[in-house]
């Protein structure tokens, strides 16, 4: 049953490993007593434990070769349980339906804390959304999405300190203030693709919080701005508590608004093109579709997003500096991309949620954070490349004789 | 004699001091078929490339006069989807299509420069851009008709066969409403069989108005396909004429067709 090869090969592995710790966990060195001991036992127990180790793994690769190969002869071309069930409206409909009331009903089920850990994350998927236009969606790798959110924060902080302007006159201009950085970004690096692309929105990143750190006069330095006020509603004086709400709700807003246009985006002439720009620059000129526009395009409108959820960061702490927008932020964001599934917008919230409630709720693991998160991406990229929830293609179906078509939404 | 809509006038392309091309000129008429054949190394590709914007030539003018409007562009320099606009598609040698999109998204993808909606109609989705959307769906699903793909419309582009890839390609390219249509290459790699289905498809073509001009290295596709052939070899142009012209042209046996003509 077991073949005598991978005996032999488990039995020369144990010996190995008996022979390379020998220094350390045989030979004992007593400095005092000026003497020697050598612990035999102890290699005999590892010679036994990476035997047993080795042998079961190989058992284990030898099953799921063996499944995997009954399953290539029965030729069930599975679709994965999610991936059915976003096709499939039936499904699809009730499912948002239960999440919108969940998410309404959050704040009077949960504490106030929980509210605010969940607004947190949430403004994280609309990060994740916007990021995912231009990572996701139209291909491009912006390392330094980072400096938009910190544009968005910076003008409520600062036509707030200056001018007096309130929340809701404020959220839309920081959200064009930062898609105008977009296109001031995207025209320098219009030519760069891949490697040279990262590099590029990386140092733009880190330029925005070089300057907000370092030019005093006009963000106050890395002692940041505090005294924001929260958003209003109709002059109305809010508890704080209600406040925590009220924010949650903003976002909950924004979250729905983001989905509805992003999926819109994605479903149109527009999101073909930043597809196809994707896949194939050249072949995509070629076929008529304007590069630069498209990229810039797709530049800004990813940078949209960040600058609205800077805003909303901005009222929700009160209290900005350079050192919340550092290029770990950028990481994440990235990271909640990359594992939720590029171009996905459901694989992006799940992505947000895991990586951004996750470390909330395992404060006991805290110490272990980044080092669970580097291992999280690492298996993810071995074992599911495309993310949680990889993206599901829209398909379109017509009618046999007619040319008259029946659209299939997603 | 019919009106030429694309002339090209001594074009030359320099890559340092390679002379990839040198003064070559070129005229395809309205409803013609004009095959473009030659050596490997000859320079075809790069004259595609010129012409079709990828490349900027170093001298040398290419003009292109719109079969049925009065309208003549200079496209020396212009950007390659401008170039598509003003109506001459390409498909390439190795084949682009867009592998994870499926196939009618690719069709899709060349209706892009005929199509007007921007974000505003994307998000909002108002009459004009919807009818617009069905337009180049059903357009689209037109085109995969006539090559005949319209029975893989969700297919992923990858997964086809290879014939069928290049049919897709073409199919791509026509969705951009072209009047003149490049081809490089278009059989390469294809079985006897792939290769007739090609040529009757690009015959098909060329009746509903559209003049082709492609490159190939299959002699019996070229010399059954096209009204002239133009050879060229280290980027000069040695023979042009009619196949039977050509085919006796000492300069091209010599060049490119080897000792026997016949066995060509």
């Amino acid at each position: 049953m077991f073949p005598a090869k991978e005996l032999k090969r488990s039995l020369l592995i144990s010996i190995w490993f008996a022979f390379l710790t020998f220094p350390l966990m045989v030979i004992k060195v007593d400095p005092i007593a000026r003497t020697v001991h050598y612990r035999w036992d102890n290699m005999f127990f590892i010679a036994i434990g990476s035997f047993t180790i080795s042998i079961l793994a190989k058992v284990f690769i030898l099953r799921k070769e063996r499944i995997a190969h009954s399953r290539k002869a029965q030729k069930t071309a599975s679709e994965p349980f999610v991936q059915r069930i976003l096709r499939e409206p039936r499904f699809l409909y009730p499912l948002c339906l239960a999440v919108l009331v969940f998410a309404l009903v959050f704040p009077t089920i949960f504490s106030t804390y929980q509210t605010n850990i969940m607004t947190t994350a949430l403004m994280y998927v609309v990060l994740g959304l916007g990021l995912n236009i231009v990572v996701g969606v139209a291909g491009l790798l912006d390392l330094g999405y980072v400096a938009f959110y910190a544009v968005g924060a910076y003008s409520y902080a600062l036509l707030n300190l200056h001018f007096d302007m309130g929340f809701w006159a404020v959220l839309p201009i920081g959200g064009l203030f930062a898609a105008f950085l977009g296109i001031i970004l995207g025209f320098p690096v219009l030519r760069l693709r891949g490697d040279y692309l990262a590099i590029v929105t990386l140092g733009f990143g880190e330029i925005i919080r070089l300057i907000l750190e370092n030019w005093n006069a006009f963000s106050q330095g890395p002692s940041g701005i505090a005294n924001i006020p929260r958003p209003g509603f109709f002059g109305m004086e809010m508890s704080f508590a209600s406040g925590i709400v009220y924010i949650y709700y903003i976002v909950v807003a924004l979250v729905i608004f983001t989905i509805f246009v992003v999926n819109r985006l994605q479903n149109s002439r527009l999101g073909r093109a930043w597809l196809a720009l994707r896949e194939d620059e050249i072949a995509c000129q070629a076929m008529g579709i304007d590069k630069t526009k498209t990229k810039l395009i797709a530049f800004s409108l990813g940078a949209f997003w960040a600058g609205l959820v800077g805003v909303i960061f901005a009222a929700k702490t009160t209290f900005v500096n350079p050192a919340s927008f550092t290029f770990l932020e950028s990481a994440i964001i990235l990271s909640i991309v990359v594992l939720g599934g590029m171009g996905s917008i459901v694989g992006v919230i799940f992505g947000a949620l895991i990586l951004i409630l996750m470390p909330e709720y395992l404060r006991a693991l805290s110490e272990y954070r980044m080092l669970a998160f580097g291992g999280i991406l690492v298996i993810m990229m071995v074992f599911k490349p495309n993310g949680i929830i990889s993206n599901v293609r829209r398909s379109y179906r017509f009618k046999k004789t007619s040319s008259k078509q029946v659209v299939e939404h997603e | 004699m019919s009106k030429v809509i694309l002339d090209v006038k001594g074009l030359t392309m320099n890559f340092g001091g390679i002379k990839a091309i040198d003064t070559v000129d070129l005229t395809v008429r309205s409803g013609e078929i004009v095959a473009l054949i030659g050596p490997n190394g000859a320079g075809k590709t790069t004259f595609f490339n010129c012409l079709t914007g990828i490349y900027t030539p170093s001298f040398g003018d290419i003009t292109l006069r719109h079969a049925r409007k009065n309208q003549e562009t200079r496209l020396n320099g212009m950007k390659p989807n401008k170039i598509t606009e003003k109506g001459m598609a390409r498909t390439f040698q190795n084949i682009r299509l867009f592998p994870t999109m499926s196939v009618l998204e690719n069709v899709m993808i060349g209706r892009h420069c005929r199509t007007r909606s921007g974000i505003i109609g994307a998000i909002f989705r108002n009459p004009a851009a919807k009818r617009e959307e069905e337009e180049i769906v059903e357009m689209s699903y037109g085109i995969l008709k006539k090559i005949g793909l319209h029975k893989q419309v969700n297919e992923e582009a990858r997964n086809l066969p290879y014939g069928a890839q290049r049919r897709l390609e073409i199919g791509r390219a026509l969705a951009t409403e072209p009047f003149l249509l490049l081809l490089d290459e278009p059989a390469a790699g294809m079985n006897p069989k792939e290769t007739e289905a090609l040529v009757e498809l690009i015959r098909r073509i060329c009746k509903e108005g559209h003049s082709v001009l492609l490159i190939e290295h299959d002699m019996k596709l070229v010399m059954s396909l096209s009204d002239k052939i133009v050879v060229m070899d280290y980027g000069k142009k040695i023979a042009q004429g009619t196949p039977i012209e050509v085919r006796s042209n000492p300069a091209v046996i010599k060049a490119y067709l080897g000792e026997d003509v016949d066995d060509a």
